[in-house]
């Protein structure tokens, strides 16, 4: 057992290690020189100034050693000053965070709910007129995009009906559940279609095993069938997938952040990225990644009690 | 799906606790009936086998006993339970008569159990309470019942899940066992203490057992009657005693020369040809291909059960043509010196 989490650690952490590189070499290369934002613009530029701005931020170093000397300060929990705020990374990181973080777990409650909902209808009433609509509009919701969705959403709930604020993040808890509904209803609609379609393919094979004919042929009320034996055994693949969709989604919020106005880090990563601001958008992209990795490490950490077989396959 | 042509009326007078009767079931797509014109009766604390190959249609008519048929399927004749039309009964009536009536024990236990579920909730879903589900598995000779409640099938071996799927057979107190190659999975002395087991429970509850098995000499030696099925037909119903020392039809006789027995003087005679499939259709009757026997009439015979003097039947043309020739028959039992007379039915 500890030798199986040090593995599992031992996995996460390298995984980090190889994000981090992939991350900090892209911010690199991407188009455009950080030196001449930081000079203060094109206009007065001298080459002395630029190579004095380059000396001042590291940016003369080779790749490798600026890499080195950035991954020794996040280890030491420093992830530097932002070019363009002058404000210490963490700061505007835990400033804009929990917003990113509500949003993604108010559409996760949304979608795991609904969509599995969907899922597990479509499978009780296969093959009949309900199935075919739950894939009808979930696969409708799905063709969206998530701005034009946020728009619909927008007109007919906030403005037309005035139910629910069209921007802002408010304040308190019923406040921002009020604020990040719709938000978080646009930014669910596209997972509906898969969860509910993976929730609705492991109920299919799930009530294929011989042991749901058994129960049903010991006269198992269909109840108790569905729930303890089908859904219960297609849980694996349907939690696999929830998970994924609510990591992949921590780095998908910036179109609807910026749709509700909504000051998430979505957008503070697209701002660093035009403005060229390296230390933040590559510390916006390693939470996301970490992000990514903790949600789908736990994902595989509940596996063993969802099927009790996976523990002692592992042991 | 399904639909019954007969309607439920007052219990037939033989006191039978299953009694199907003429009981014909169509699937789409397939060439033949899965089951043509099946007759079959169990009484209250009589052991009945179910004998055939693979496909003959056993399971199928043990399953239409809980009123369990294969999807898109119709069926015709009647199956009753008590005097009950089970192809009359939908929705919770079904449902009831699943849960208290009648228990399926099935093949495979593994497969018959939830894989992630404890062994206490499979008891306790088929109407065993937490405590009696100890009791149960102590019952059917579990040992340790307290800790296995709380294991899961994976953590048990295949004889130890065949007793669980025993116990949980046994939890809604039914009145009809039906045993679907309940012990060919296991080993021999495994085996024994299930048999053993089950006729216990038997004798003890007055259960009726159907015993479905593709072993002859097995059905032969535990139960009191014995149906052979061949093509979704039965070809031959008689006493256990009779069917082991005059088979009738030459099927049983030739499921009886499959076996190996350490008489020396029958040597083995594989049935020639395979089982027919579903895409197989009949003029006649459906061993003919097969038979070592046949007659030209076999190709156009429609095969109906012929009356032994003995009380069972058995369909086969041959049959007919020699009648009461009980004496010819139980040549068989005696092989000849010579060993080529195997047969008194149709050597004259």
């Amino acid at each position: 057992m500890p030798l199986r989490l040090l593995r599992r650690l031992t996995g996460v952490l390298a995984t980090l290690l190889a994000a981090s590189f992939v991350i900090f070499a892209a911010v690199y290369a991407a188009p455009g020189d950080p030196a001449v934002f930081l000079a203060g613009g094109r206009d007065k530029l001298t080459p002395e100034r630029l190579a004095q701005v380059r000396a001042e931020y590291h940016l003369d170093e080779p790749l490798f050693v600026q890499y080195g000397r950035w991954l020794w300060d996040c280890l030491h929990l420093d992830l530097g000053r932002s070019f363009k705020y002058s404000d210490q990374v963490a700061d505007l990181v835990a400033a804009r965070f929990p917003t990113t973080l509500q949003l993604v777990l108010y559409a996760t409650v949304l979608f795991v709910v609904l969509g599995v909902g969907a899922g597990v209808l479509a499978a009780v009433k296969r093959s009949t007129w309900v199935d075919s609509a739950v894939v009808g509009a979930t696969t409708l919701a799905a063709s969206v995009p998530s701005f034009v969705a946020a728009i619909a959403l927008v007109s007919l709930f906030g403005v037309r009906l005035g139910w629910f604020p069209v921007t802002g993040g408010g304040s308190g808890f019923l406040d921002t559940v009020r604020h990040l509904t719709l938000p978080a209803l646009s930014l669910a609609l596209g997972a509906l279609a898969i969860v509910s379609r993976v929730t609705r393919q492991a109920m299919a094979d799930a009530a294929a095993s011989d042991h749901v004919e058994a129960a049903r042929a010991s006269g198992v009320p269909e109840r108790d069938i569905v729930r303890r034996h089908v859904l219960r055994n297609a849980l694996g693949p349907i939690v696999t997938m929830c998970g994924l969709v609510m990591a992949g989604m921590l780095a998908g919020t910036v179109v609807v952040e910026t749709a509700f106005g909504l000051s998430g880090i979505g957008s503070l990563l697209v701002g660093a990225i035009n403005t060229h601001d390296f230390p933040v958008a590559q510390a916006v992209l390693l939470l996301m990644v970490t992000g990514y990795i903790v949600v789908t490490t736990l994902v595989d950490a509940v596996h063993p009690l969802l099927d009790p077989r996976v523990k002692g396959a592992a042991g | 799906m399904t639909e019954a042509l007969l309607e439920t009326e007052a219990a037939p007078e033989t006191g039978a606790l299953l009694d199907i009767a003429d009981l014909t079931l169509r699937v789409p797509g397939a060439a033949r009936p899965l089951l043509d014109s099946v007759s079959l009766s169990v009484a209250p604390g009589e052991v009945v086998a179910l004998v055939g190959e693979s496909g003959s249609g056993k399971s199928t008519t043990a399953k239409a006993a809980l009123g369990l048929f294969p999807p898109g399927s119709t069926a015709s004749g009647s199956v009753r339970f008590d005097g009950t039309e089970v192809l009359g009964l939908t929705g919770e009536r079904l449902r009831a008569h699943r849960a208290r009536s009648v228990a399926l024990i099935h093949q495979d236990p593994r497969a018959a159990l939830n894989p992630v579920r404890r062994v206490g909730d499979f008891l306790v879903e088929r109407g065993a309470t937490r405590s009696s589900a100890v009791e149960l598995l102590a019952s059917v000779g579990l040992p340790d019942p307290e800790r296995r409640v709380r294991q899961r099938p994976h953590e048990l071996s295949g004889g130890m899940l065949q007793r669980v799927v025993i116990a949980g057979a046994l939890a809604a107190r039914p009145r009809l066992l039906l045993a679907d190659e309940a012990t060919s999975a296991l080993d021999v002395t495994t085996q024994a203490d299930i048999l053993a087991l089950l006729r216990g429970l038997r004798a003890e509850h007055g259960l009726g057992l159907l015993f479905i098995t593709h072993d002859l000499h097995l059905a032969a030696a535990y139960c009191d009657r014995v149906y052979v099925m061949y093509a979704g037909r039965v070809v031959e119903s008689r006493t256990a005693k009779a069917l082991f020392t005059t088979p009738a039809h030459p099927y049983t006789r030739g499921l009886l020369s499959c076996s190996p027995t350490l008489d020396t003087h029958t040597p083995l005679h594989p049935i020639p040809g395979r089982p027919p499939s579903l895409t197989d259709t009949f003029t006649g009757c459906p061993f003919t291909t097969r038979c070592d026997q046949a007659q030209p009439t076999c190709e156009t015979w429609h095969p109906e059960p012929v009356r032994l003097p003995d009380g069972g039947t058995a369909a086969c043309v041959a049959v007919t043509a020699v009648g009461s020739r009980a004496a010819g028959r139980h040549g068989w039992a005696q092989p000849q010196a010579d060993g080529t007379v195997k047969n008194g039915a149709t050597h004259e």
